[in-house]
């Protein structure tokens, strides 16, 4: 014991010389209270491109959406397709940081859909590897077909589960099970329900700027259907590739697709048009969110 | 040995005062606009006995009214993966009286590091002791160039260059973490 005390006192003395800002540092890292570090943005928007990505609107936003699908591009009589705009205007609401709620309509078969969309898991660095969201939808085809169609029959409901990773601060992939059910398909020898699986990815090239895509493949031969009138049908999967530019309060997303519809009954179920036969248009989506946190207002001025 | 370190942090300790939720906000404004956002989980510690003073805070704490904001702010300005902390590690210039009631105009100077750039810096601002207690508030500038965070051209929302920040901290005896 003895031998030790000389030793012991000079560290003390040392200890209490040492203790130097950089301790007062680690006793605080120490306090420090544990907060979990959260993936954030694993793409910059609520969609990908066509479809839904595991990102929601967080609470007391508004997003509102501007999509619009053009023409196909080797339509010359209407240059580059670009005299055909197709449009869905949506509403899109942040109920909690993890619950939204969007309600949306497109000129396309006059269709309105409602949707509800919930992150059911976040990829943390010390959590979950992935984020899982779940979405459900449920869409009024609203046209006038000429022919009486109850309420029942021209509704399509549809269920995802979107399951991405942010693998870097560039690179995130999703892949969405999906699974639709239409009371009454619109061609004839479709079956009501179809099942789907989606892919989709972003690479950023810049801080601002990514390259997206994203393709469902869906679970039946396009090849054997008719529409009403008898002429043969042909339904593709939808493919779209596109980039997007984020400014600050928007998302611009830019884009080729072979799919017209704006929501998942249409660009998964019901795309005609293929890349094959040229048959893609320019498209674009707009997302401007708005905050309705009180406290934009109260912290306006410096006090 | 142990018993003698532990005696040594106590003795030390007696000295020390923190915080594990002080307030930062900071505001940057432009005629277009005005963001703000705060930060409620900032920690500080005092050495009353030689004055070296310490302030840290997770970026990513900061809390914005619009969360796009916030997103853009921790992804691109801070990139707050990379350099998760703001941190001061200082000296009051000022010798005080900390077993006296009061309030006193004080500077500290030292290292301050945002965006992983470390500026000497000397800071002013208030201290006020009451019943044991200690009150630190302090406003001060940070121009953006001086931490190189970069605002790029194609930005809809406006931002200052030189962004004006509030610390109001209160500190209590420190008493470790079981």
């Amino acid at each position: 014991m003895n031998r030790y005390l000389p030793l012991s006192l000079f560290f003390l003395t040392l200890a209490s010389c040492a203790w130097a800002q950089d301790d007062l540092s680690k006793l605080l890292d120490q306090e420090a209270p544990k907060t979990k570090n959260y993936a954030a943005a694993t793409f910059k928007g609520t969609r990908i491109i066509n479809s839904h990505s595991v990102e929601t609107v967080k609470a007391k936003h508004m997003d509102f959406l501007i999509q619009h699908r053009f023409g196909p591009l080797n339509d010359m009589d209407n240059f580059f397709g670009l005299d055909i705009a197709t449009l869905r205007l949506g509403f899109e609401f942040g109920i909690t940081d993890r619950l939204m709620l969007g309600i949306g309509r497109t000129n396309v078969q006059k269709a309105v859909d409602i949707f509800g969309k919930y992150r059911l898991l976040r990829q943390a660095a010390d959590g979950s590897p992935v984020s899982v969201t779940v979405f459900g939808s449920a869409v009024n085809k609203t046209i006038d077909e000429g022919v009486s169609v109850s309420f029942q029959n021209r509704l399509t409901y549809c269920s995802q589960l979107l399951i991405a990773r942010k693998f870097s601060d560039d690179f995130s992939l999703q892949i969405s099970p999906t699974f639709l059910y239409r009371n009454r398909p619109e061609a004839v020898g479709d079956t009501r329900a179809l099942f789907a699986v989606g892919v989709g990815g972003r690479y950023k090239l810049s801080k601002r700027i990514s390259i997206n895509a994203d393709y469902y493949w869906t679970a039946r031969d396009g090849n054997a259907f008719k529409d009403r009138f008898g002429s043969a049908v042909t339904y593709h999967n939808a493919l779209a590739l596109g980039v997007d530019i984020e400014t600050g309060g928007h998302v611009f997303q830019m884009h080729f697709t072979n799919a017209m519809g704006m929501n998942e009954k249409q660009f998964i179920g019901e795309t005609t048009s293929s890349w094959g036969d040229g048959a893609v248009r320019y498209g674009f989506n707009i997302s401007r969110t708005f905050s309705f946190d009180r406290r934009a207002r109260s912290m306006d001025k410096p006090n | 040995m142990t018993a003698l370190w532990g005696s040594a942090v106590a003795t030390f300790a007696q000295n020390l005062y923190s915080t594990n939720n002080g307030e930062t906000s900071f505001f940057s404004e432009t005629p277009v606009e005005n963001i703000t956002a705060v930060n409620k989980t900032g920690q500080a510690i005092l050495n009353t006995a030689n004055g070296d003073l310490v302030v840290q805070m997770n970026i990513k704490q900061f809390d914005f009214p619009n969360k796009l904001m916030q997103e853009h702010f921790n992804e691109n300005y801070m990139e707050s993966d990379k350099y998760p902390k703001a941190v001061f590690k200082g000296k009051l210039n000022e010798t005080v009286d900390f077993s006296k009631n009061g309030t006193f105009d004080v500077s500290a100077t030292g290292d301050f590091t945002v965006h992983g750039v470390t500026k000497k810096r000397t800071i002013k601002g208030k201290l006020t002791v009451n019943q044991g207690k200690i009150d630190l508030v302090t406003d001060f500038d940070v121009a953006l160039t001086d931490h190189n965070i970069e605002v790029p051209k194609i930005v809809f929302v406006k931002i200052a260059q030189v962004i004006k920040v509030k610390n109001k901290y209160s500190l209590a005896p420190y008493v470790a973490k079981k």
